[in-house]
């Protein structure tokens, strides 16, 4: 007897795959990452939050990581899901070290390749639950792309995933322009994160800033934001608002 | 050549240590007609003389586009040549799809030396009988490599395969050491010069040799029969003069096709500029 809990409807058509596991919902999720160009490379900037759930559970989760010499990768969603993705791309570019000739694989060419492999997933009903952004710089050229878990993608000079598209993508519509230095840069990332901090009901007070330029990636250690909660309109938030208390 | 009794397949090794079916493969590069290729940093030529049966029939296609970044020439059994040809050109598509980046040339010429080894180890194989002068551009700059049929390959600054190669490897040997640095038309030219040297005393007409080219921001393309017969013209004029290698033709896109229409043998020495 099948124990499996496969809530597969009468009318499915999948027939023999029905019992095999499928990502049905995610657990454990990262929420908003934000990245943009700048001057010398890439800002990338995630907190460290693990949600279970509406719980906020594991609080020192890295969500972004080096992928080679010339990229780095951060996603937001499943986590379990972005560990495995960090286990294809670690072969994958292992297999081009072995090579061991002058050519590396760029962040073009990883995007691209993670545009398959989400794209492929999703067209097996068997999605890598993640929003990934996919940053870095080679040959001075710098590169900043997405990929949804539906294998959307695309390349811009500044993206975010989940709640970043909604809160911080206007911000750096206004704000942001060619050239960032290191300091404008991260301090944009900072208005932005904060923006989530306040309004995102996933995103945690701890958080890291990632940059990739020509030389490698560093990533900064854990630090928080400081917010300011005295507001007047924080005061009797449902002072106007219909049907509240 | 020699009748062995350790010839009959090529999962046999000779008391020596050869394996002779291999050996009789490279022979067949030698039988087909002559295909040279040479490089600078930035550019790479291809060509090939490409004489038709009859005149009656049209010649066959010795050199292929593989990719916008990759050509190759081949020299021997052209039947494999162009099986081989698709093989490459399917790992390019392959590769630019899952990567969008072309195909490092380096990486292509090593899986097709993979490919030719495995026939080399076969019992129900046959090594494929056709030698590859793969051109291409990389990350590193140009690139000329040689897939023989053994499975080696071998980078070169510039080579020739084929019937009466011997010729243009002597002209080419003598003048290899400039080519790194040489202009696009110089290197068309040198090129063309090679395959002279291979028609002993024939003239070199574009009707039956094949030149291309493939460089930094040109991509591999093979030069039409009229570019490549005002550049052999040109020469011929420079040929008389001795002189360096000017082209007084107005077209950009010129073919150095290093050919003189008198017979080579009369008093015109090799230049040796």
């Amino acid at each position: 007897m099948n124990f499996t809990a496969s809530k597969q409807p009468e009318n499915c058509l999948l027939g023999p795959e029905s019992d095999s596991q499928r990502t049905l919902y995610p657990y454990v999720t990262g929420t908003s990452v934000v990245a943009l160009k700048y001057k010398d490379g890439i800002l990338m900037a995630a907190d460290m939050g693990g949600s279970y759930g509406s719980t906020l559970r594991y609080k020192s989760v890295e969500r972004m990581k080096p992928i080679g010499k010339h990229s780095l990768l951060g996603a937001s969603g499943e986590i379990s899901d972005f560990q495995e993705i960090l286990k294809y791309l670690d072969e994958l570019i292992l297999y081009d070290n072995m090579w061991d000739d002058g050519n590396s694989l760029g962040p073009k060419e990883v995007h691209n390749y993670l545009t398959r492999v989400m794209y492929n997933r999703r067209n097996k009903f068997n999605p890598l639950w993640n929003s990934l952004v996919l940053g870095g710089v080679k040959k001075g050229e710098k590169y900043l792309g997405t990929v949804s878990m539906i294998g959307v993608n695309f390349e811009d000079n500044h993206v975010a995933t989940g709640f970043g598209n909604h809160l911080a993508r206007p911000i750096l519509r206004q704000e942001w322009h060619e050239n960032l230095s290191f300091e404008d840069g991260v301090k944009l990332l900072e208005k932005c994160m904060r923006v989530l901090l306040y309004r995102d009901r996933s995103a945690i007070n701890k958080l890291q800033i990632a940059k990739i330029t020509e030389e490698g990636m560093t990533i900064s250690p854990p630090y928080s934001l400081k917010t300011y909660w005295e507001f007047s309109a924080f005061e009797n938030p449902t002072q106007g608002a219909v049907g509240s208390w | 050549m020699f009748r062995n009794q350790y010839d009959t397949d090529v999962t046999t090794w000779s008391p020596a240590g050869r394996l002779f079916q291999v050996e009789y493969a490279m022979e067949a590069v030698k039988q087909g007609s002559a295909t040279i290729g040479l490089r600078s940093k930035t550019h790479v030529v291809l060509g090939c003389v490409n004489k038709a049966n009859s005149e009656l029939s049209s010649h066959q296609k010795k050199i292929f586009k593989v990719d916008d970044h990759i050509g190759v020439a081949i020299a021997g059994l052209t039947a494999d040549g162009r099986v081989l040809s698709r093989y490459m050109r399917n790992e390019c598509i392959n590769y630019n799809f899952t990567y969008e980046s072309p195909l490092p040339v380096g990486r292509l010429v090593v899986q097709l030396a993979d490919k030719a080894q495995v026939c080399t180890q076969r019992s129900w194989k046959r090594p494929y009988g056709v030698g590859l002068l793969v051109a291409g551009l990389d990350e590193s700059g140009a690139h000329l490599y040689y897939n023989c049929p053994s499975g080696n390959y071998f980078e070169y600054q510039a080579f020739a395969i084929g019937s009466r190669s011997q010729a243009a490897k002597t002209y080419l040997e003598r003048r290899f050491e400039n080519f790194a640095d040489s202009s696009r038309d110089d290197l068309v030219k040198d090129a063309l010069m090679a395959i002279r040297e291979t028609l002993q005393g024939e003239t070199l007409k574009s009707s039956i040799c094949t030149v291309a080219v493939v460089g930094v921001g040109e991509p591999f393309h093979i030069l039409d029969q009229e570019t490549v017969q005002q550049m052999i013209n040109a020469f011929e004029i420079v040929g008389e003069q001795e002189g360096p290698a000017a082209e007084p033709d107005a077209a950009a896109g010129q073919e150095a096709a290093a050919e003189q229409g008198g017979s080579t043998d009369e008093g015109v020495a090799p230049m040796d500029i």
